[in-house]
């Protein structure tokens, strides 16, 4: 007991990192989700196809293999990332690729007749997305931004295999000095879970407070 | 750095190996979590509430960590406790039970979609629960599922390289060792990628004529 009550402050040093990977990564990943989602419902056909290229390679390839290519790759050609910065890239432009497409559901789920009323109202493009479309929409977005912010969590646990001390590396470092496997494993799979009960119940906060006034005016 | 043609031709045949095990591995992997998948939704509209619960906190506990890590658990705790698994074997075990935690979800929304009306005829013509389960409700639940589960069936393609953390040798472990082996990261990493690429570009085309053949449910 006593012996590997030593290494929790390792443990929580590594839940740090683990922290700040994923409110780093999401800030990336939200960034990343609208300009992604709205690129794919431009008028100029051109921002359409980058959009969707966007969206298709960071979808299609996987994440872990994302990471190690712009670990040990990019290098190569000249663009040198430390793993905190190869794993927020990484995780971000991930979990942004899927961001984007619930970005365009939920714009394009707002009903024609909001935009119609932009036009009568002579808003502009821009005014009309700011104050009428994304309002109502980012409401839709929210409980699948939640789901991804915890994609993004477990997600983290690759860049371990990079050499970045976050919660899984300091479980395996526990691991492998005092041989205990059950309790480093066990208590990294409760404080991610916490992590992730923490996300959830922010994001449904979030969602009551957005919502608050909402009732009725929304089918 | 130059892209090495000669190069990629010599370490094709070792990742095909590595292919073989990764397609092995989602295939056994898709079975596990459809079977548990389905004992999850199952369990989860038990009559018994500390089942139904217990069950529920067990599902959101597995959704809410990291497959990573689950995976260390099954490989490193398990034969402390004596039931020693191949790395195979433990990574189709985490594999199936991470992801049959999803597909509890898409057996749960295509069983809610039975209409009300099925459950009751079937009562009136007195079929017994088993009876019910698998000539009623189940044959019209399942085929709306088919193209969310393929879409976890395809997300858990792309998770197999967390295998090589546990000493699978499938694709990704392959490129690692050819990469480490020849100090040459560019061919195999890229290669891996691409192929990733290539099966997601695929499967989307499938997952598209999936949901136009069965529709879609949740």
């Amino acid at each position: 007991m006593s012996q590997w009550l030593g290494y929790i402050p390792l443990m929580l040093e590594g839940a740090l990192v683990t922290i700040e990977l994923t409110v780093l990564g999401s800030a990336l990943a939200l960034v990343m989700a609208f300009l992604g989602g709205l690129g794919r419902l431009s008028p100029h056909a051109a921002v359409r196809a980058l959009a969707t290229i966007y969206i298709e390679f960071f979808r299609g390839t996987s994440i872990f293999v994302q990471l190690f290519w712009a670990y040990f790759v990019l290098p190569l050609f000249g663009l040198t990332l430390t793993p905190l910065q190869a794993g927020i890239a990484a995780l971000g432009l991930n979990v942004g690729a899927y961001g984007a497409e619930v970005v365009r559901g939920a714009v394009k789920s707002v009903g024609r007749e909001q935009h119609e009323a932009c036009v009568a109202l002579n808003l502009t493009r821009w005014q009309c997305l700011r104050h009428i479309i994304l309002p109502q929409a980012f409401v839709i977005m929210l409980p699948t931004f939640g789901n991804n912010a915890i994609e993004l969590l477990k997600g983290s646990a690759v860049v371990s295999l990079i050499s970045l001390a976050d919660l899984t590396f300091q479980a395996q470092v526990v691991r492998s000095q005092t041989g205990s496997t059950v309790v480093p494993f066990v208590t990294s799979l409760i404080i991610y879970f916490a992590i992730a009960s923490v996300i959830s119940a922010g994001v449904r906060g979030l969602e009551r407070h957005l919502t608050r006034g909402l009732d009725g005016v929304r089918a | 750095m130059d892209w090495d043609w000669a190069f990629v031709r010599e370490i094709l045949p070792t990742l095909l190996e590595g292919v073989k095990l990764t397609i092995l591995a989602t295939l056994l992997g898709s079975a596990v979590a459809a079977v548990v998948g389905l004992a999850f939704a199952l369990l989860r509209r038990s009559p018994n509430r500390l089942v139904a619960r217990t069950t529920r906190f067990f599902v959101e506990f597995v959704r809410g960590t990291p497959l990573l890590v689950q995976l260390y658990f099954l490989f490193y705790v398990l034969p402390d406790l004596g039931i020693l698994l191949a790395p195979l074997v433990a990574g189709v075990i985490g594999l199936g039970l991470h992801y049959g935690t999803y597909m509890a979800e898409v057996y749960r929304a295509g069983i809610d979609n039975v209409p009300r009306g099925q459950w009751e005829a079937a009562k009136a013509c007195n079929l017994t629960g088993p009876q019910t389960w698998i000539h009623v409700i189940l044959p019209q639940a399942l085929p709306p599922m088919i193209p969310a589960g393929a879409n976890y069936f395809v997300a858990m393609f792309k998770e197999t390289p967390l295998l090589s953390a546990i000493t699978v040798l499938e694709l990704m472990n392959q490129a690692r060792s050819v990469a480490n082996f020849n100090y040459r990261y560019l061919e195999p990493m890229t290669l891996v990628g691409v192929f990733f690429l290539i099966i997601s570009l695929i499967s989307v085309v499938a997952l598209r004529m999936l949901e136009r053949r069965f529709g879609r449910v949740g």
